[in-house]
């Protein structure tokens, strides 16, 4: 473990009658009159109960930066990323740069959603109560299901407590999944079984064997090669009559185009809900999307608000079935998780909102157009290949003449963030994927730039 | 009703944000069966949107508008210019998957505050992964379970204390693990004896202890390292839960007292916003026989920063590297305040929490007669006894403007009422916020039904919570409105 | 709170069971209810399982709590009440008379000697701490 931390002297106490940081009010006139009260010598005399021999220790820690001097070191920081914005993007691959309306950042932003905690007080907690069951009702919408949660810490999290609530609903202890479900979002669901000593049977994808031992059979739709599968009905099927429940992980962006996974026999829908106009942060903070049918609402994990009335008969919104959580139940909850990602689910709301469905439709139509656009222009290329086999929606994977890292360095060049490489044994692949951030000069410039690499 | 749902102020037609035509050819449309043909969502004008959601803001206590003593959950000053920096386009607009060359600046940021949160906690190192506390616990517990795994010993027993918050033993649970309860004594320390009966009893089953330091009684263990020398004498490791780290900043080092493995709220301790419910991020702390098992991704410096698996892993956590955005914000609040600041945080936090505890111990139980850390823990029985219990405390506080603090937490204590002011607050709230919890005091034993009908003046009375979890109405549903 | 009816016999874990015949029907106690508080939810085993003598039977739920049922008496499921499931509410207004939960065929009505009276019950609970 390296460290780039500089040894420095322990800020002096000043005893100048100021206070002594931003962040700390006390003034010396306030800790004296203090500790008079209490009764104590000194602060020191605060912590009599640890142990002497631990007492302050020399911490080896950066000097402490004014405001000016910290925004000057992040921003250089931040300098050194080379970001969507500046460069053109087509990396997709579970998080999706996004059109992002200004009032999102601003109505997010307001402190009162910010510095605000778990809405434990109904009566003081309203706006973000209210909030949350509108994200609800959005995910319900778009998922299709009866029943959504407040949010979960993101997708793949989201997918690993889906097939766990999976096991708890069937009272089995082994799950089957896709193997074009993304691969860390795979890493994810394995890491989350293994605690629980579930096992988990990757399977070849549409090809899918299922015994009556499977809690549930998960899929993403698209698949991690962007693909949409028109079969998926079938899938359904085959898990229900196993007695099995159909897990789908769907891209809510998608959702505005086709149809539901409620469609086709899901009985959990869980999502990425980044791409609800949520900023690519360098992977976070996300939210979780977390739906399922009526009848395993009690398995649900996760923080779930109701509408109610107040003794005056006012409709207002409240925290409810709590018993199923960790503060209740303890280690027979459903999950350990107590957070809802609030702050995100309320961005994803709003964005929601400010779209609204036809808005939505829309931006998955330009999504599907660019990159249906880009798709055509490089198959025309000698030694590209767009690999069609099955529909796809803004992102698709492309056989390369050469390895995907070295014309991945060739655009970087030309101010190009180029796919992720997805190369097997048998070929260089690239994923490529293209939003409505994608002008037609990024793409075009795209395509003479694979035509030069 | 005190704001409209979305879809009762939504009309057919409206929308708040226009969109630009595609600028490319028209393609091939998907095939229509897979196309959906109904999208109830709500259709809004900007003004509309605006207005919502700035209503609804207002409909919210706030750190930023309240002073809000929650026990436990060390509600301080969320310091604006740490928006500022996790704002700053070139941290927003970074793909979590581009080359690690073109991503330099992100990983210092995640490599300086892994190295900065073990130096403070005494460990040799960090993980920043784990996107919010409770899954920085399970991190932190598989990360017990696989080192003695690859040790070949099966441990099945992970002991936590009774006092302990929910989320320890529905980790331990999340694990894998039985969880053995041990008893807290009368003075707030943990019982030694119930204690060497546990490990005694479990012997060599035992993985683990799951303690919270300061504990979450407020109480700093007077006998934390005979507890640890304890653990580890039968082959054990100490988890520390980082809930209450505000009272140790600068001040001891968990990993000093025995720790082996402690996750860390930035969210609490580090000042990163709530956000009403999330996002948090829950890193871990680690003795260097452990760091071989963090979780995926983990920054090195290997020349430039790069994103490593550690040779025994136990794996990834997330789709990505963690939550940045609030890392950004810790790794801001941390070099805002360097060593002496952190310290200074501390002896803040602990100094205003003794201070509330002289001044209300005449007037609430004292669930502990000694010094509290940075929270202080009073039981309402008195009140109860009077006719308000602590719930009817809480709730009438709202009427003076003070957000309640944590009640009926930690469960060991009857009608518990946790106390926890922060560094941030100035004397004069302090003493206005005393002031009106001996009012309330005074009002619980001359007039109680204040209390019980408590709150008058907040945006809503008291909800009928009952009916909302019998019949429960989770959503929008046109039809039953 | 008003003496517990002597027309049943009573359990530690204060659920209490009136027999009639070979069959029997079971409930939770008023002092339960009480501290339970507002009964929201309740998980009960279906008609034709079986039940065992201070095993764990269901589970009931308030607003912020949940506690495990656990039968008085052994047995096999006869019905469930399911107006009582569909109105938990009934539960707390009227625990020993519309909000009973089970009706079971007894197996080992012996059982019935280790459980209280209602005037040994009542004991038990006015020792309960408050």
């Amino acid at each position: 473990m390296t460290t780039d931390t500089r040894h420095a002297p322990q800020t002096r106490r000043r005893i100048d009658g100021t206070q002594l940081h931003p962040y700390i009010p006390l003034t010396d006139d306030d800790r004296l009159a203090m500790l008079k009260l209490i009764g104590a010598a000194s602060t020191d005399a605060l912590f009599e109960d640890v142990p002497a021999a631990y007492r302050n220790p020399d911490l080896r820690l950066p000097d402490p930066l004014s405001e000016l001097e910290l925004l000057d070191e992040m921003a250089e920081l931040a300098r050194r990323n080379a970001v969507a914005g500046e460069y053109a993007c087509f990396l997709g691959a579970g998080a999706y740069r996004r059109f992002r309306p200004s009032l999102v950042d601003a109505l997010v932003n307001r402190g009162e959603f910010l510095t605000s905690y778990t809405p434990y007080q109904p009566e003081v907690s309203q706006g973000t109560l209210q909030t949350i069951f509108e994200f609800q009702s959005i995910v319900c919408e778009l998922t299709g299901m009866d029943v959504a949660n407040a949010g979960m810490y993101d997708g793949a999290s989201a997918l690993a407590e889906a097939c766990l609530m999976a096991c708890a609903v069937t009272g089995r202890a082994r799950i089957a999944i896709s193997d074009r479900v993304h691969p860390n979002w795979l890493a994810v669901v394995r890491g989350y079984a293994r605690g629980r000593g579930i096992e988990v049977d990757v399977q070849p994808h549409g090809a899918f064997a299922l015994t009556a031992e499977h809690a549930c059979l998960a899929v993403a739709q698209p698949d991690f090669y962007g693909r949409v599968s028109p079969g998926a009905a079938a899938w359904g099927d085959a898990a229900h009559a196993t007695g099995a429940l159909f897990v789908v992980a769907a891209d809510p962006v998608s959702l505005a185009l086709y149809r539901p996974p409620s469609a086709y026999g899901a009985d959990i829908v869980v999502g990425e809900g980044q791409s609800l106009g949520v900023p690519l942060s360098f992977g976070g903070p996300y939210v979780g999307l977390f739906a399922c049918r009526d009848a395993y609402i009690r398995q649900m994990p996760g923080r779930i608000v109701g509408a109610t009335r107040d003794i005056e008969g006012r409709t207002g919104y409240v925290l409810t079935l709590q018993t199923r959580e960790q503060h209740i139940r303890r280690e027979r909850a459903t999950s350990n998780i107590c957070t809802s990602t609030q702050l995100v689910a309320l961005a994803a709301t709003i964005y929601v909102q400010a779209l609204g469905p036809r808005g939505l439709r829309r931006v998955a139509e330009l999504c599907y157009e660019k990159a249906h656009y880009l798709a055509g222009r490089i198959d025309a290329l000698p030694g590209y290949h767009v690999e069609r086999g099955e529909p796809f929606f803004h992102e698709f994977a492309v056989t390369t003449p050469k390895p995907p890292e070295e014309i991945n360095r060739a655009l970087l060049q030309r101010r190009i963030i180029g796919g992720l490489d997805v190369s097997d044994y048998a070929r260089h692949r690239m994923l490529l994927c293209v939003t409505e951030t994608n002008t037609r000069a990024e793409i075009d410039a795209l395509v003479e730039a694979l035509a030069d690499a | 009703m005190l704001e409209p749902h979305a879809m009762q102020l939504s009309r057919p037609g409206r929308f708040a944000v226009a969109l630009p035509p595609p600028g490319v050819p028209p393609q091939e449309t998907p095939p229509p069966h897979l196309l959906r043909d109904e999208l109830r969502l709500p259709e809004l004008t900007q003004i509309d949107v605006v207005r919502h959601f700035t209503r609804l803001s207002q409909l919210n206590w706030s750190i930023d508008t309240h002073m809000y003593p929650l026990g436990s959950c060390t509600m301080k000053l969320n310091p604006k210019v740490n928006d500022a920096v996790a704002s700053l386009p070139g941290f927003t607009n970074a793909h979590p998957l581009q080359p690690a060359s073109e991503a330099q600046g992100a990983l210092a940021v995640m490599h300086g505050l892994q190295a900065m949160l073990a130096e403070i906690c005494g460990l040799a190192g960090a993980s920043v992964a784990p996107m919010a506390g409770a899954q920085g616990e399970l991190a932190g517990i598989l990360v017990i379970k696989a080192y003695l795994e690859s040790r070949g010993e099966e441990r099945t027993r992970v002991l936590v204390p009774d006092s302990a918050h929910g989320t320890n033993p529905a980790t331990a649970s999340m694990a894998g693990f039985d969880v053995v309860a041990v008893q807290s004594r009368p003075d707030g320390d943990m019982d030694l004896d119930a204690l060497r009966d546990a490990l005694e009893q479990h012997g060599h089953a035992v993985a683990a202890l799951m303690i919270t330091l300061p504990s979450t009684l407020g109480l700093f263990d007077r006998n934390i390292v005979r507890i640890a020398e304890m653990v580890h004498a039968h082959g054990a490791l100490m988890y520390g839960d980082g809930a209450n780290l505000n009272a140790m900043l600068g001040q001891v080092r968990p990993g000093d007292l025995g720790f082996d493995v402690m996750h860390i709220n930035l969210h609490k301790t580090f000042s990163t916003p709530h956000g009403g419910g999330g996002p948090g991020a829950g890193p871990i702390a680690v003795t260097d026989a452990l760091l071989p098992f963090l979780p995926a991704p983990h920054v090195v410096r290997e020349g430039a920063f790069a994103l490593i698996d550690p040779p025994h892993s136990i794996g990834r956590l997330g789709a990505f590297h963690g939550n940045f955005g609030v890392l950004a914000r810790a790794y801001a609040y941390i070099r805002a305040l360097g060593a002496g600041g952190l310290r200074a945080i501390s002896e803040a936090a602990v100094l205003n929490a003794n201070y509330v505890q002289e001044r209300l111990r005449g007037a609430y139980d004292l669930a502990h007669d000694r010094r509290c850390m940075h929270e202080v823990l009073f039981s309402g029985a008195r009140q109860k006894a009077q006719g308000a219990r602590t719930l009817d405390i809480a709730k009438r506080m709202i009427d003076y403007g003070y957000h309640p603090p944590t009640i009926y937490f930690p469960l060991v204590v009857d009608e518990a009422l946790m106390i926890e002011p922060t560094e941030s607050e100035t004397k004069e709230t302090l003493d206005a916020f005393c002031d009106a919890m001996l009012k309330i005091a005074e009002e619980a034993a001359t007039s109680p039904e204040l209390l019980r009908e408590a709150p008058h003046n907040a945006p809503l009375r008291r909800l009928d919570e009952a009916t909302a979890a019998r019949k429960p109405v989770l959503r929008w549903d046109r039809d039953s409105r | 709170m008003a003496a517990s009816p002597d027309d049943r016999k009573y359990s530690k874990e204060h659920e209490w069971v009136r027999v009639n015949g070979d069959t029997a029907r079971i409930g939770i106690t008023d002092y339960a209810q009480d501290q339970l508080g507002d009964v929201v939810y309740i998980d009960l085993p279906e008609a034709g399982a079986t039940v065992g003598q201070f095993e764990k039977m269901g589970e009931i739920e308030s607003v912020k709590a949940v506690s495990d049922l656990f039968s008085p008496v052994s047995g096999e499921v006869l019905r469930v009440n399911d107006t009582a499931v569909d109105k938990p509410e009934l539960v707390n207004s009227d625990p020993h008379g519309d909000g009973w939960l089970l009706e079971v065929r007894l197996t080992s009505p012996a059982e019935l000697d280790a459980l209280m009276t209602a005037a040994a019950y009542d004991a038990f609970t006015a020792a309960q701490p408050a």
